[in-house]
């Protein structure tokens, strides 16, 4: 059936150059010899090779030869291509083509369903992400539509990838045909595919970006210790194993991701491709120093529609300046040289594919760079460069046939030629009609035609004359040798319609019937007189657009010139040491290479700059113990009791503004936790508010590490969760921590066993390094009878306390938490928004600090952490703090809790310059950062501030008006919606992968 | 805290199971007698509430109400004197539009009394639920909170709110003004918490717009049937009769400028000056404020900014440049016992901009007059309610704000509260001394 379709569509489909060998034939073969030979081209070989006035010889599937001067031998077709090009057809190195794209669960808010182990029958991973065994060979068909879509914009190969789950399995490359697939695939396993997506998994592991890399961190351990046992058959396991050969490619969200995927790589010895999101210009350094090769997409943001300033208001300058800078990306990393694919993933329309990339050449991409990333490049990433990217003797006769140079924006391809297959995109042998005719209609003075336009003509234009400069527009047909024409004459008005059809080629004449409007026919002729004068090209050599600079973070308060570490004294203040000293008046604080170099009265200056502080008061900065700002894609993996293999380490946000929020609010230092979800959260990072570095420059260097642990009702999921997971009780929450230290104690005793083939388990590892010592605990903890359980089974199993964290009935066991030595970290004056805290006071903070517990502060809320100076301010209103032991809730005793009292909490000389400068007392309700220094460098200046705000304002008008321009000349846009603020405490439940989900969708419509 | 009320909408079944029991302590407070005789406090600043101040004044009440406040003065005869030089005496703080005492745990659905099912609710009344047990107004009333607007939630129209003191045996005592208020979330497109909405831009339209839609031919049902002999009786309808004669206000809580403006013509159209609620971008329009005599309820300033570009601080700063441009603003906070910290809310819009007077004035008398309570409430002015306190320092500061003596309506209330209670329960355990 097939077969007979495709008999009537083309002239040369019937060609079957090349049956497939193993298949029958209904009927007669028809097997022809395939024999093309192209002459007179200019042939793009290569982009550094082209060939003018030269020969393309093609033999069935292949290139027989190509050069100058070649003898066409008999038995071939000869196409004279004069004037016109020869180039490699184009490859997309990531494609849906010829698959289901998975389909994308919408998720949301309950979301989870309870289900812990894969639902796929047979012996495949515990977790369905991890599903190397998909092969696409195996899965892909032929799509003729989308195979002509890519045909017409130059596309002849592409690498067909399985969008779903962690880990993919392989891709394959295959042409773009319309022969069996038998013929189309060129390379059956061409990579090994990744992301952080859990695609259709349904699992609920993982639900978040942490959970992701975890997974993926342990399926490379278990691939090591699956290849060395004999007691388990896993037949995803044994696939991944044998795609560790093969290219890597990693599809990722965001330059972020790139980076946290290429840890992962770097960690296991692999380098991965990374299919890109676009924005890599916002950090070209960094992406350049993972070494990777990217696969770049080229949607670029549309414009937004800005003409109402009201709606105008919705759009960040992040979305705005992405608009304007994301062209740019190709160019950006063209010039640090990293090398990259272009694919049309990610495009609304496949059409928009030559815009855009013309877009991007506008934006600085070589033409030569296009090239390369569309052949040469993709072609060697995938490993078939030996039959693809090129046309040298021996490959695919995978080539385009063109008007033009390809790039030209009038330039039109022919033919598309894939595996020595003709697919005619616009038809070549038509006269080309272009040039300036005399015209006579029967009835009417004498007239001048113009046909113009692309191609052979497309577009006319009638003057009363050669020297009249009134042009009347014609609507022009053309099919074949027929042309019609309608226009409109004025003095005298007429309407004329004519058709007719080419009687002569030199001079090109026309003849034919006219209609007038009065119902008149009559004859017309036309004769060619001149060509049509070059016009001055409006394409001639444009300005490189004129665009705003890159600001680090890439965000509102971003700053294109980091802020510098400064020596600076800070004169005459009152200044709040936290050191046997108390609190001094009228005193000085000197600042010299990031640390505080003195503190005491008249200082010198020194070269530093002096800053005149009267009146205003000096703290050290405010340590928040329990945060969860500047984290990406999730706070909880809550889909297990333990999930200690989690890392907020791989997923720090540097770019979220509520570091920049919370600078203003004097905090230097946050230590960013896991959620409440679970028994056994994940591993937390502290970090430094080093706003506008990334995110290992954010980390607090040197400092231990710790583990969220999580107790009462967020474990037993009595607010929100199906109920389903274990523990649902308190009795329930002791037997995990049993279990899981029973078993990290079996472990560890494993893993010491000489010759051991234990299975590394980096969810029991981090138990270990707690039982070891080398990792340290805050447990999130609310009434008494969960805290003394947990201190008792620390005390039978082994392992300490390090912090008791929201510890609200603290003031009920104190006595308890002083003989462990554990510390703790409370709020001010919560209460009453869930049943365990029925019995919250705030007066909790005061007793425990006056039993002896080093006792803190904490917000776990990004709004409340913008003043927790004033939340100590609390502990004398409660409790009647001295003023000084107050602020050491929110400064030293954090920091003594954190291990990091040695570095920061208290203003002496040898710690680092994390310090604020408060306009009044800093426990009152009036005072305002006016300046945070961490390290020295004062990342919040109020006064700066104001300027910075009032540059945005400028830059934003500015790039609103280029919109406009935009949106003028025809350019698409789109509604404004800002991007949702995503604000985590320890509660949020979010399904990551959800979110992912919908992230993907609006990408793929923008 | 809203997201914890999220948690709990979500598992609404679930939880109701087991919340029966509690075995927290008892707060056993009870409300204060009548005054019985006249009380003079001698030697204080007197924060008026209106924007001005007597410094070492006396204030004079009996029988519940203010007799007399003066520059100088002193003790007075037949007066009990309270020596508070040194001291402060402000009009007890009044907390708008709160869920207190319409629920005691945010994550226990058992205690949630505030919103109710159903999209037009206006013959929903809170005051026959404030439950005056809670062991929240006693913790909020140390804080010089003494009065509240118990106001319902959800919905399109909520109900009726009423205003209530904070020392009373049961809803009728505590009621200061029944019925003060009927309660609007004007329709408008949410702005998405969670990452991006799933529905579209153009479906969040039509769902507003068909809200909008019902709310006017309610409107005008509702006004006709408030007009007429209805043949059918409709408690719904009913209860907007009050709205449309002006003895029952009407709040509005829209955000975006253009939906204020909206709502704003719209209450117009009826004849109605709307309080307004929320008001994120009223700054953008204040101009159209003041021609409609609009007063705002601001949010609570202890706030994130509504956008990745606002400036940092500018939830601390909106009331101010509100009020600065000349539009009367009320200061709240979210939740119930989060009320406590309402005093440093106006603290907070003082330290960024507004005078400290007129901040103070924004949790008093402005509130008194939206409240429809400024006849007998909202400052220390001859002839109204004797509901004040006294503090040994300013009390909109957490740092130096301590309440040594508070009187409802002339009454000399209790001050002890379930946490200090616990307090003393435990340092005594510990052997510390009682702060």
């Amino acid at each position: 059936m097939k077969k007979i379709l495709l008999t009537l569509t083309l002239v040369f489909s019937a060609s079957m150059l090349f049956a497939q060998q193993s298949y029958p034939v209904n009927g007669t073969f028809d097997n022809r010899p395939g024999l093309f030979a192209f002459t007179n081209a200019n042939i793009v070989v290569s982009a550094n090779k082209t060939i003018s006035n030269g020969t393309l010889l093609v033999k069935g599937q292949t290139i027989e030869a190509v050069g100058t001067g070649t003898t066409v031998p008999k038995g071939y077709v000869v196409i004279d291509l004069k004037g016109k090009y020869i180039y490699p057809s184009l490859i997309d190195a990531f494609s849906s083509y010829g698959v289901t794209e998975p389909a994308r669960p919408t998720g949301g808010f309950g979301g989870r369903q309870s289900i812990f182990v894969s639902t796929k029958k047979g012996a495949y991973n515990w977790n369905e992400a991890i599903r190397p065994e998909t092969e696409v060979r195996a899965i892909f068909g032929n799509d003729d539509k989308k195979a002509e879509e890519l045909r017409k914009i130059g596309f002849g190969s592409v690498n067909v990838v399985n969008r779903d789950g962690i880990v993919r399995g392989t891709s394959a490359a295959v042409t773009l045909s319309n022969e069996r697939e038998n013929q189309n695939i060129i390379k059956g396993e061409t990579a090994a595919n990744f992301s952080f997506n859990k695609g259709t998994s349904k699992n609920d592991y993982p639900t978040s970006l942490m959970g992701s890399i975890a997974l993926l961190r342990q399926t490379y351990y278990d691939g090591e210790w699956y290849g060395k046992q004999q007691q388990e058959y896993n037949i995803s396991l044994d696939a991944f194993n044998r795609q560790q050969t093969l290219p890597q490619i990693f599809e990722v969200d965001g330059w972020q991701n790139i980076l946290r995927a290429d840890k992962i790589g770097k960690t296991f010895g692999k380098q991965y491709i990374f299919k890109s999101s676009g924005d890599e210009y916002q950090r070209i350094p960094a992406i350049k120093a993972t070494g990777a090769s990217l696969i770049i997409p080229i949607a670029f943001t549309k414009a937004f529609e800005v003409e109402d300033p009201a709606e105008a208001r919705n759009i960040t300058l992040t979305q705005m300046k992405d608009w304007e800078l994301s062209p740019t990306n190709p160019a950006a990393l063209e010039k640090a040289g990293i090398r990259f694919a272009i694919t049309t993933t990610g495009l609304e329309q496949v059409r928009d594919f030559w815009t855009n990339l013309r877009t991007a050449i506008e934006n600085g991409l070589s033409e030569k760079q296009a090239l390369l990333s569309t052949t040469e490049i993709p072609a060697t990433m995938l490993g078939i460069s030996d039959k693809v990217g090129t046309l040298d003797k021996g490959k695919l006769a995978n080539f385009l046939i063109t008007s033009d140079k390809l790039f030209n924006s009038s330039n039109i391809v022919f033919e598309n030629w894939v595996q020595g297959k003709r697919f005619v995109v616009n038809r070549i042998n038509t006269t080309d009609l272009r040039g300036t005719y005399s015209l006579n209609i029967d009835g009417q003075s004498p007239l001048v035609l113009k046909i113009a336009g692309t191609g052979s003509g497309n577009s006319a234009t009638i003057q009363r004359s050669a020297t009249d400069s009134t042009k009347i527009n014609s609507s022009f047909n053309r099919n074949g040798d027929w042309v019609s024409m309608s226009f409109s004459l004025k003095n005298p008005a007429s309407e004329v319609r004519l058709s007719g059809y080419v009687t002569n080629e030199n001079p090109l004449t026309f003849k034919g019937e006219s209609v007038v409007s009065n119902g008149k026919s009559g004859r017309w002729t036309a004769t060619f007189t001149a060509a049509n004068k070059e016009e001055p090209k409006k394409e001639s050599p444009k300005q490189l657009a004129e665009n705003g600079t890159l600001i680090y973070p890439f965000t509102s308060f971003g700053l294109a010139t980091a802020p510098v570490q400064e020596s600076v004294l800070l004169r005459n203040a009152t200044v709040w040491t936290n050191e046997k000293d108390g609190i001094l008046q009228n005193a000085d604080v000197l600042l010299e290479n990031g640390k505080i170099k003195a503190v005491g009265k008249g200082l010198a200056a020194g070269s530093a700059k002096v800053i005149d502080a009267t009146g205003k008061h000096i703290t050290p900065g405010i340590i928040d113990e329990h945060s969860h700002i500047a984290i990406t894609g999730g706070v909880n993996e809550g889909a297990q009791s333990n999930s200690a293999e989690v890392r907020v380490a791989d997923v720090v946000n540097p770019e979220d503004v509520n570091i920049y929020r919370q600078l203003a609010g004097g905090v230097t230092t946050s230590h960013l936790l896991h959620g409440s979800a679970n028994p056994i959260g994940g591993q937390s990072q502290l970090i430094k508010l080093r706003w506008g570095k990334n995110a290992e420059e954010l980390k607090f260097a040197g400092s231990d590490g710790f583990i969220k642990f999580a107790l009462g009702e967020n474990v037993k999921q009595s607010n929100f969760g199906s109920g389903m997971r274990f523990p649902v009780t308190r009795m329930g929450v002791e037997q995990v921590f049993v279990d899981d230290f029973t078993r990290a104690k079996e472990y560890k005793k494993a893993l010491a066993a000489k010759g051991s083939n234990t299975r590394r388990d980096l969810e029991l590892d981090a138990l270990v390094e707690i039982l070891d010592n080398q990792r340290f605990i805050t447990c999130h903890s609310y009434v008494q009878s969960e805290i003394n359980m947990l201190i008792h089974v620390a005390d039978s199993l082994g392992f300490k306390i390090n912090t008791f964290t929201h510890i609200l009935e603290g003031y009920k066991v104190a006595d308890k938490m002083k003989a462990h030595g554990i510390a703790a970290s409370t709020f001010s004056d919560w209460w009453a928004y869930k049943m365990e805290v029925a019995e919250a006071i705030p007066y909790n903070g005061a007793i425990m600090h006056n039993v002896g517990i080093t006792t803190a502060f904490n917000s776990d809320d990004a709004e409340m952490a913008r003043r927790l100076n004033q939340e100590a301010g609390k502990a004398v209103l409660y409790g009647g703090l001295p003023e000084e032991e107050a602020l050491k809730l929110v400064t030293l005793n954090p920091a003594r809790m954190l291990h990091i009292d040695s570095k920061v909490g208290s203003l002496k000389p040898g710690k680092d310059a994390d310090v604020v400068v408060w306009s009044a007392n800093p426990l009152s309700i009036y005072a305002k950062a006016e300046r945070t220094f961490v390290d020295g460098v004062a990342y919040w200046d109020m006064e700066r501030d104001e300027k910075v705000r009032a540059d945005q304002q400028t830059e934003k008008a500015r790039i609103i008006k280029k919109m406009l321009d935009s949106k003028n000349k025809g350019g698409r846009t789109q509604r404004p919606a800002a991007p949702a603020q995503r604000i985590y405490n320890c509660e949020t439940m979010e399904e990551y992968a959800a979110e992912y989900n919908t992230l993907e969708r609006s990408h793929s419509h923008e | 805290m809203n997201k914890y009320i999220i948690a709990a909408a979500l598992s609404l079944l679930s939880v109701s199971t087991f919340v029966s029991t509690t075995s927290y302590a008892q707060a056993n407070i009870s409300p204060a007698a009548k005054q019985s005789q006249a009380i003079a406090i001698t030697g204080a600043t007197i924060h008026i509430g209106n924007g001005t101040v007597i410094e070492n004044g006396t204030l004079v009440f009996d029988k519940g109400k203010i007799v007399s406040v003066s520059a100088g003065g002193g003790a007075q005869s037949g007066a009990t004197e309270i020596k508070a030089n040194g001291k402060h005496i402000y009009p007890g703080f009044i907390a708008p539009i709160t869920n207190l005492g319409l629920t005691e745990f945010e994550s226990v659905k058992a205690t949630l009394d505030f919103n109710e099912i159903g999209n037009m609710n206006p013959h929903i009344r809170s005051l026959v639920a404030y439950n005056t047990d809670s062991k929240v107004p006693a913790t909020l009333r140390s804080n010089g909170v003494l009065m509240a607007q118990i106001t319902p939630q959800g919905g399109t129209i909520a109900g009726s709110s009423s205003v209530v003191q904070l020392d009373a045996w049961n809803w009728e005592d505590a009621a200061l003004r029944a019925d003060d208020a009927m309660h609007i979330n004007w329709p408008a497109i949410p702005r998405s918490r969670f990452g991006r909405s799933t529905m579209s831009e153009e479906a969040m339209r039509e769902r507003r717009d068909a809200a909008l839609s019902e709310l006017e031919a309610f409107f005008a049902e509702s006004k006709a049937y408030a007009e007429g002999k209805p043949s059918v009786t409709n408690p719904r309808l009913a209860a907007m009769k009050h709205v449309f004669d002006g003895t029952e206000k009407l709040f509005i809580t829209a955000d975006n400028q253009k939906d204020i403006v909206a709502a704003v013509n719209f209450a117009k159209k009826h004849k109605i000056t709307p309080v307004l609620v929320g008001g994120d971008e009223a700054h953008l329009i204040t101009d159209f404020l003041k021609e409609n005599n609009i007063t705002v309820v601001v949010k609570q300033p202890h706030a994130l900014p509504n956008s990745v570009d606002d400036d940092v601080n500018m939830p601390y700063k909106n009331a101010a440049v509100l009020a600065n441009a000349g539009v009367p603003i009320v200061i709240s906070i979210d939740g119930y016992w989060q009320q406590r910290n309402l005093p440093f809310m106006a603290g907070t819009v003082a330290a960024w901009g507004l005078d400290k007077e007129k901040a103070l004035q924004a949790i008093t008398l402005n509130t008194a007059r939206a409240l429809g309570i400024d006849k007998t409430a909202g400052s220390l002015e001859v002839g109204k309610d004797a509901t004040l306190f006294i503090s040994t320092g300013d009390a909109l500061d957490m740092k130096t704000i301590n309440v040594e003596q508070a009187f409802i309506q002339g009454r000399n209330i209790s001050l002890d509260n379930l946490h200090k209670q616990l307090n003393k329960k435990f340092s005594e355990k510990y052997g510390l001394k009682v702060n």
